[in-house]
């Protein structure tokens, strides 16, 4: 970010953008998926990208990970321009984990946490004894420890989205984007596997996930970014984000926005009747 | 709040199967299917109509790489009984372990690479087009260019299916599969339209026993057709185990982890058809090699590529050798294509296969 000496006004920001994507954009046959999208997050915090169906919060995080290519725009992290990287320079950067329902694979749950050693690894070469100690404690970092030999294909929703949180733990990013992390876990496992995303927070890794419950948008992220129709149509902390006249207007639902009595944080009341 | 308790009783539908064996070290099955294959070949060398003994085998095996057998417990034999052994028998065995082998990889590559356990070879339609193209050549009787009509055609095939399985969306199994039947149903009717054109007599024998696949032919200018492609493309696919392993989770998590997804799809792809093109252009189709060896790896190795891989070359190498054995004693003096036994073997092990995996959607 280059700032001119009479731009005074904006020369607050002391601490450096850790994540700073500008105006992104991605067509997908023709019509723009993803238009023009700024993210900003600092170091450790957690972004939560929020938004209706189809507005494009998976595509976002594609394109922040380098899976999907952009039309326009550029990430930044820390200053080192992410979509430049080469793809495996890039991977030990940033890692994704996404939703593997189908989780189709007899991998053992050892050998899909150690996947994410990849891009560590020479592509001829073997795994070493550092590889396996990142994987172990990426394991022992989700709780997952115990079911290092089971067969990944046996465990329940909950777990396989652990796992998943495991292996992009190996990758050891700077970076961790997740897709809708708690879609079809219990409550129990929601909060579980979210704890498990602030802890990474806490020490220091960047998150972003898309999610779609605004409740626990609202208790666990430092900042929702919220996008409707590949926009952002708001962004910041979630108590000043999250109004009820935000949530009319971009879910066309009726809510109101209460405060947890525990936390001070956001609580959001869907009008039912 | 750290939710650690292990919670088992959701997770109780499938016992975690046979530890013991899984924890077997891939370098001890290593060493141990090598030994078995260096002995699977000394001891198919001896089978057949003139009784043939190990240590004559060995004998002529040291004689030929200029050594004194009798220095090393080999035999000395007659130039009669060394011809037997050299020129008839040994190019067979070491063409049927070069093809086993083969064929098996391709399987191991395709099935990860598309994430369909059903994938073969023969499935996705490489066997038919580098049947078809192995087809046109001999009925144009210039033999020479078998090879490089099998891999054209190989290729074909498979660019066929890809495109096809392809070209509404993302590559699926079931479409990956249903393009491969379309693909090989098209280009074995070719294959039969082409015969009943132009096939007399002798050619008729001649490509009936390559579309049932047979290694009755083998000499050695067909060892070194098969063992080249299995050192010069075989071996580096091998080593391509922690790439494939990345599929594991499709494409998306692939690319997330690194790896170059097209460039790595095409050039894996590739190497598949060459592999299997070669190895058909030497033996004709067979079946079911390539889609039963690599699951019965993975029974008793567990999944990981990496261990897949060279396993399933070996246990492919093996296979073929007494299948092929068998294919040319058990009903001696008749000879049956090596195909026809892949078959009746594989066939009812992939409907076990079937029944038993629950991963097979």
């Amino acid at each position: 970010m280059t700032r001119t000496a009479h731009g005074l006004g904006d020369a607050v920001s002391i601490t450096p953008a850790a994540l700073a994507a500008s105006r992104l954009s991605f067509a997908r046959d023709g019509r723009l998926v993803i238009d023009g999208v700024d993210v900003d997050l600092p170091v450790g915090s957690f972004g939560a990208a929020i938004g209706p169906n189809g507005a494009g919060k998976s595509t976002l995080l594609q394109l922040l990970v380098g899976t999907l290519p952009v039309d326009s725009g550029a990430v930044l992290f820390d200053g080192a321009d992410l979509l430049a990287l080469r793809r495996r320079d890039r991977a030990r950067m940033v890692a994704l984990s996404e939703q593997h329902g189908d989780g189709d694979t007899g991998l053992r749950v050892n050998d899909v946490v150690m996947l994410g050693r990849t891009p560590h690894i020479g592509r001829w070469a073997s795994e070493g004894p550092s590889d396996r100690q990142v994987v172990a404690d990426a394991l022992s970092a989700v709780g997952m420890s115990a079911f290092a030999d089971r067969p990944f294909d046996t465990l329940s929703g909950g777990e396989r989205q652990r796992v998943q949180l495991a292996r992009a733990l190996a990758q050891q990013p700077r970076l961790l984007l997740l897709d809708e992390p708690t879609n079809h876990l219990d409550v129990r496992a929601q909060l579980s596997l979210l704890s498990l995303v602030r802890a990474q927070t806490a020490a220091g890794i960047t998150a972003v996930a898309a999610l779609h419950d605004l409740n626990i948008a609202a208790a666990y992220a430092d900042a929702v970014i919220v996008l409707s129709d590949g926009k952002v149509v708001a962004a910041g902390p979630a108590a000043s984000v999250l109004t009820g006249e935000l949530i009319g207007d971009v879910y066309g639902v009726r809510a109101d926005v209460l405060r947890h009595p525990r936390t001070g944080r956001p609580l959001i009341a869907f009008d039912t009747t | 709040m750290t939710a650690t308790t292990a919670p088992s009783a959701t997770t109780g539908q499938a016992p975690p199967p046979r530890r013991g064996i899984r924890h077997v070290p891939t370098g001890v099955w290593v060493v141990i299917l090598s030994a078995v294959l260096l002995l699977s070949i000394v001891f198919a060398v001896t089978l057949g109509p003139a009784d043939i003994r190990p240590t004559e085998v060995w004998g002529s095996i040291l004689g030929h790489l200029g050594l004194d057998p009798t220095a090393l417990g080999g035999d000395v034999l007659s130039p009669l009984r060394d011809g037997i052994v050299w020129e008839l028998r040994m190019p067979r065995v070491l063409t049927a372990a070069a093809v086993g082998a083969g064929l098996a990889l391709s399987g191991t590559v395709m099935q990860a690479i598309t994430r369909n356990p059903l994938a073969d070879p023969y499935l996705l339609g490489l066997s038919a087009g580098a049947s078809l193209g192995a087809v046109a050549v001999i009925l144009l009787g210039v033999g020479l260019l078998l090879p490089i009509a099998a891999f054209a055609g190989a290729l074909t095939a498979l660019l066929a299916t890809l495109l096809l399985a392809g070209a509404a969306g993302t590559l699926t199994p079931t479409r990956t599969v249903l393009a491969g039947l379309a693909v090989s149903a098209f280009f074995g009717a070719l294959t039969s339209l082409v015969i009943f054109w132009s096939a007399t007599g002798d050619t008729y024998r001649e490509i009936l026993s390559w579309l049932l696949g047979s290694l009755s032919g083998a000499g050695w200018p067909a060892v070194a057709i098969s063992v080249g492609a299995l050192l010069v493309v075989g071996m580096p696919l091998m080593l391509t185990g922690r790439t494939l392993d990345a599929f594991a989770f499709g494409d998306n998590a692939a690319s997330a982890l690194g790896i170059g997804v097209n460039s790595a799809r095409w050039l894996l792809l590739t190497a598949t058809a060459l592999l299997t093109g070669a190895m058909v252009a030497v033996s004709g189709s067979i079946g079911f090699v390539g889609l039963i060896l690599p699951h019965a790896v993975r029974l008793v190795a567990g999944q990981r590529n990496r261990v897949v891989l060279p396993l399933s070359a070996l246990a492919g190498a093996i296979f073929l050798i007494w299948i092929d054995t068998g294919a040319r004693t058990l009903f001696d003096p008749r000879e049956l294509p090596v195909g026809i036994l892949t078959a009746v073997v594989g066939a009812p092990v992939f409907a076990l296969l079937l029944l038993r995996a629950r991963r097979i959607r």
